[in-house]
C-alpha cells in the first residue's frame, strides 16, 4: 500500500513537473522544475530497487548537470520574452505530434502486456545474495569493462571539448611563462660590482 | 499492485513531454536541451523498470552509459550556446542559418 502511495506521489510530481519545465516563462524556473524532475525520478528508480541509480541520478544531474544550467541561464544575459515568441504558433503542431507519439507509444506498451512479444534470455540476472551496488559493480569490472572504459573516454573528450570550446586568448593579461622562467640563469640575471666607499650605487 | 505498465506509461507521458518541449521552445536553445535530458531521464526510467521486472541488471549498467553520454552531451551543448552567445549576443537558433540546412 504504502509503495502504490509512494509511485503515484512520485509519478504524479514527476510529470507535473517534467510539464512545468517545458512551459515556465522564466527559464531560471524550468531549471528548478527540472531538479525537481531529476529527484522525482530518483524516487521512482528507488521504488524499483536500483539504489545505485537513483543516487547517480541525484549526484549526477542534480548535482552537476541542472547547476551547469543554471550557471549558463544566469551567466548569459539573454531577453527571454523575444524567444518565446513562436510559443503559440508552434503549439498545435507539437500537440499533435506529441499526441500521436504518446498514442503509438501506450499502444506499443498495451500490446506487449497482451503478451505477444517475447522477450530473449536474461544476460545478467540478479542474484539476492548481493546488494545492488554490489552486483553492478560486479558487472561492470567484468563483463563491461570496455564499455566502462569509453564512457570514460567519453567525458574526458567531453570536459577537453568544453574547456577548448570556451576557452579564449585574453589580450592585456600577463601569464607565467614557464619556459622563460626556467631558462633564465644567474648571470643574465645578477651582477657583481666593485663598489668604491662613499659613492652611491647605481643598480 | 504497481507493474511494469505503470512505469512504462509514465516514461511515455515524460518523453512526449520532452518532444513537445523540443516544439514549442523551438527558438530557446537552453529549453531544447533542458527538454533533451527530460527525454534521456525517460528512457533511463524505461531502462531501469525492465531491469527490475525481468530481473536482468544489464539496463541498470545500461542506465549509467545513458547518463555519462547526458552529461557529456549537456557539458558540450552548453559549452556551444556560451560561444555561440559570445559572438552573436543572443541564443536564437532561428538565426543559426549560416549553413543554409
Amino acid at each position: 500500500m504504502m509503495q502504490i502511495i509512494a509511485f503515484y506521489l512520485f509519478e504524479t510530481i514527476l510529470i507535473a513537473s517534467g510539464a512545468l519545465t517545458i512551459l515556465a516563462r522564466n527559464p531560471v524556473h524550468s531549471v528548478l522544475w527540472l531538479i525537481l524532475a531529476f529527484f522525482n525520478a530518483a524516487g521512482l528508480m528507488l521504488l524499483l530497487g536500483a539504489e545505485f541509480i537513483a543516487m547517480l541520478l541525484v549526484i549526477v544531474y542534480v548535482g552537476a548537470v541542472a547547476v551547469l544550467f543554471l550557471f549558463v541561464v544566469m551567466m548569459l544575459d539573454v531577453d527571454f520574452a523575444a524567444l518565446r515568441s513562436g510559443f503559440v504558433r508552434y503549439l498545435p503542431f507539437g500537440a499533435l505530434l506529441a499526441v500521436v507519439l504518446a498514442a503509438e507509444m501506450l499502444f506499443a506498451v498495451g500490446s506487449w502486456q497482451a503478451g505477444g512479444v517475447q522477450l530473449a534470455g536474461r544476460i545478467a540476472p540478479v542474484h539476492s545474495a548481493a546488494s545492488n551496488i554490489q552486483q553492478i559493480g560486479e558487472l561492470l569490472y567484468t563483463r563491461y569493462i570496455f564499455l566502462f572504459e569509453a564512457a570514460g573516454i567519453i567525458l574526458l573528450v567531453a570536459m577537453i571539448g568544453a574547456i577548448v570550446l570556451t576557452n579564449r586568448p585574453r589580450s592585456g593579461v600577463r601569464r607565467q611563462n614557464v619556459a622563460a622562467q626556467n631558462a633564465r640563469r644567474p648571470k643574465d640575471a645578477t651582477r657583481l660590482v666593485n663598489q668604491p666607499v662613499g659613492q652611491g650605487v647605481e643598480l | 499492485m504497481i507493474g511494469l505498465a505503470h512505469y512504462l506509461t509514465v516514461s511515455t507521458i515524460l518523453f512526449v513531454l520532452g518532444v513537445l518541449g523540443i516544439f514549442i521552445n523551438r527558438k530557446n536553445i537552453i529549453i531544447i536541451l533542458m527538454a533533451i535530458e527530460l527525454i534521456l531521464l525517460s528512457v533511463n526510467i524505461n531502462l531501469v523498470a525492465f531491469s527490475h521486472f525481468l530481473g536482468d541488471l544489464a539496463g541498470q549498467v545500461f542506465a549509467m552509459f545513458v547518463l555519462t553520454v547526458a552529461a557529456g552531451e549537456a557539458a558540450i551543448g552548453l559549452a556551444i550556446l556560451v560561444i555561440y552567445f559570445r559572438g552573436r549576443g543572443t541564443i536564437a537558433v532561428d538565426d543559426a542559418n549560416q549553413m543554409k540546412g
